[in-house]
């Protein structure tokens, strides 16, 4: 009870201090919320390319309907695949008019189609990488009536080669923002606790015990940082409707995220006055 | 009740502070400890109110070892030894209520009961009509009161006074030792650092103790003096 009355009269008495503690809290972890921003978008934007990532296998003209039926049946049993569609001649010949129309009038005036029958292989989630792509078209090019299995090698090698850079970067940085947030939360927090160190002081001295005098400043601490968190999330929502708004199409970061980033703002604050508060203790 | 065994004092850059210094302040004693500056004086009650630990020897207060009390414990000891200042340390911009509700409160005292025991140590203190005061608003004899109230919040056994009339003129002064030598008849055991003379001589009643480079050299409990 004495902790809550004097964590919340600490923001009563001094409220100049206090708030430029939560506010400094609330800058720092507000450049770890646009970071976070932006590594969620990247990370949709990565997943909608790759989740077009899908083999698809080339059937010769003489190939017999029962073979084609065998070979979507083996490709349907690796784990990694999703769905196997088979795609006739006729079915490619109707999706080339409908998404090509420039082409249109050449497709009507050609007496053959001159478009292969084929499969397409979709793979789970997870599984759209270059291995598993690369052994279910080597799979594939087993069967002597497959004409070819393609599923843009190059193109895939580089979505995960920027995705290796996107997680790489994505860490770094994001330790560094955190370490960042962690020094000036810190620093706020420590000059709160040093403008209290009369108090502190006269509690030693009058015999208060160290957990009594702890918990004050760690809820302090946690409040501070609770309300830089919240501030946080206020700026970062802010940028993120002045983004969509006048730049371009960003998704809100979930729900998830922003719980862990209230409580980590809390925790940092608390961490941060018990590490503050611990060398005050030392001093009588 | 207080006891130093062969205490020494050395601090890193200074050398030492004290040495060798032993004697004992038994229960309801008056004592003055007395020396020029950098004497020890300081040091000895900071190694009394275990603010810090001897280099070498052994402080005991209360039952209460420096050998062995851990961090953890040390609220312990200062509930039995009360403590004073010559620059009374008080919480500036708070009444004097609140400075002794303050200590109340913090070392546990019910909520109901801490108003009544703050008024109640004020008013053992003369200040029962300046509650209400800020202490920016009081005499310096008026603040070494209200420290005193505070120090009086856990009924120590002991009270342990560094320097309390160094700022303080010759009426507050008198007014102080008048308080102390009360708390004293009460049953409370006081031991006051004082470099003033003048003051020592007027209290003959009480037990002296001299320290001089860090050694204590007197100590009138014995038949002669101690020397070095």
């Amino acid at each position: 009870m004495y902790a809550i009355r004097e964590a919340l009269a600490a923001f009563r008495r001094a409220p100049v201090l206090t708030g430029l503690s939560a506010g400094m809290v609330g800058l720092a972890l507000f450049v770890v919320g646009l970071f976070s921003l932006a590594t969620y978008n990247l990370r949709i934007a990565l997943s909608a390319i790759e989740e077009r990532v899908e083999v698809v296998v080339y059937l010769r003209d003489d190939a017999r309907q029962s073979e084609i039926d065998t070979l979507l049946v083996e490709l349907a049993a690796f784990d990694e695949v999703s769905r196997v569609t088979y795609v006739s001649k006729r079915d490619a010949l109707e999706r080339a008019q409908r998404e090509l129309p420039e082409f249109g009038q050449l497709f009507l005036e050609s007496e053959v189609n001159p478009l292969p029958q084929s499969l397409e292989v979709e793979l789970r989630p997870g599984n759209r990488t270059p291995d598993v792509v690369e052994r279910v078209s080597d799979a594939a090019r087993g069967y002597p009536f497959v004409e070819d299995a393609l599923y843009g090698e190059e193109w895939v090698d580089r979505l995960f080669a920027l995705r290796r850079i996107g997680f790489a970067s994505t860490a770094v940085l994001g330790a560094a923002f955190a370490m960042v947030a962690a020094l000036i939360i810190g620093t706020a927090l420590r000059i709160a606790i040093f403008a209290r160190r009369d108090e502190i002081y006269i509690m030693r001295l009058v015999g208060a015990r160290n957990g009594f005098i702890r918990r004050p400043f760690l809820l302090e601490g946690a409040l501070a940082g609770l309300a830089g968190a919240v501030l946080a999330v206020v700026l970062t929502y802010a940028t993120y409707r002045g983004v969509y708004a006048y730049l371009f199409e960003v998704a809100w970061i979930p729900g998830s995220w922003i719980g862990i980033g209230l409580l980590t703002g809390a925790l940092f604050g608390a961490a941060s006055s018990a590490i503050a508060i611990r060398r005050h203790l030392r001093e009588v | 009740m207080i006891k130093l065994t062969h205490v020494s004092k050395e601090y890193p850059k200074r050398g030492y502070a004290l040495h060798d210094v032993s004697f004992h302040l038994g229960k309801g004693e008056f004592a003055f400890l007395t020396g020029h500056s950098g004497s020890g004086k300081s040091t000895t009650m900071r190694l009394i109110h275990m603010a810090d630990r001897p280099t070498d020897g052994e402080v005991r207060v209360s039952g209460f070892s420096s050998a062995t009390v851990t961090e953890r414990d040390l609220w312990k000891v200062r509930r039995r030894v009360g403590m004073v200042f010559q620059d009374f340390r008080l919480l500036p911009g708070r009444s004097t209520l609140e400075n002794v509700s303050f200590a109340l409160e913090v070392t546990g005292t019910p909520q109901k009961a801490i108003q009544a025991k703050a008024n109640r140590l004020l008013t053992q203190v003369g200040l029962a009509t300046k509650a209400g005061a800020r202490v920016e608003e009081l005499s310096g004899g008026e603040r070494q009161r209200v420290a005193i109230a505070r120090s009086l919040v856990n009924d120590p056994y002991v009270l342990l006074a560094d320097e309390p009339t160094g700022n303080l003129d010759e009426r507050a002064t008198r007014g102080i030792m008048e308080l102390f030598w009360d708390l004293n008849a009460k049953g409370m055991a006081v031991l006051m650092a004082t470099h003033d003379m003048e003051l020592i001589r007027r209290h003959p009643h009480a037990r002296l103790f001299e320290l001089d480079q860090g050694k204590l050299v007197y100590d009138s409990a014995a038949t002669d003096s101690v020397t070095a």
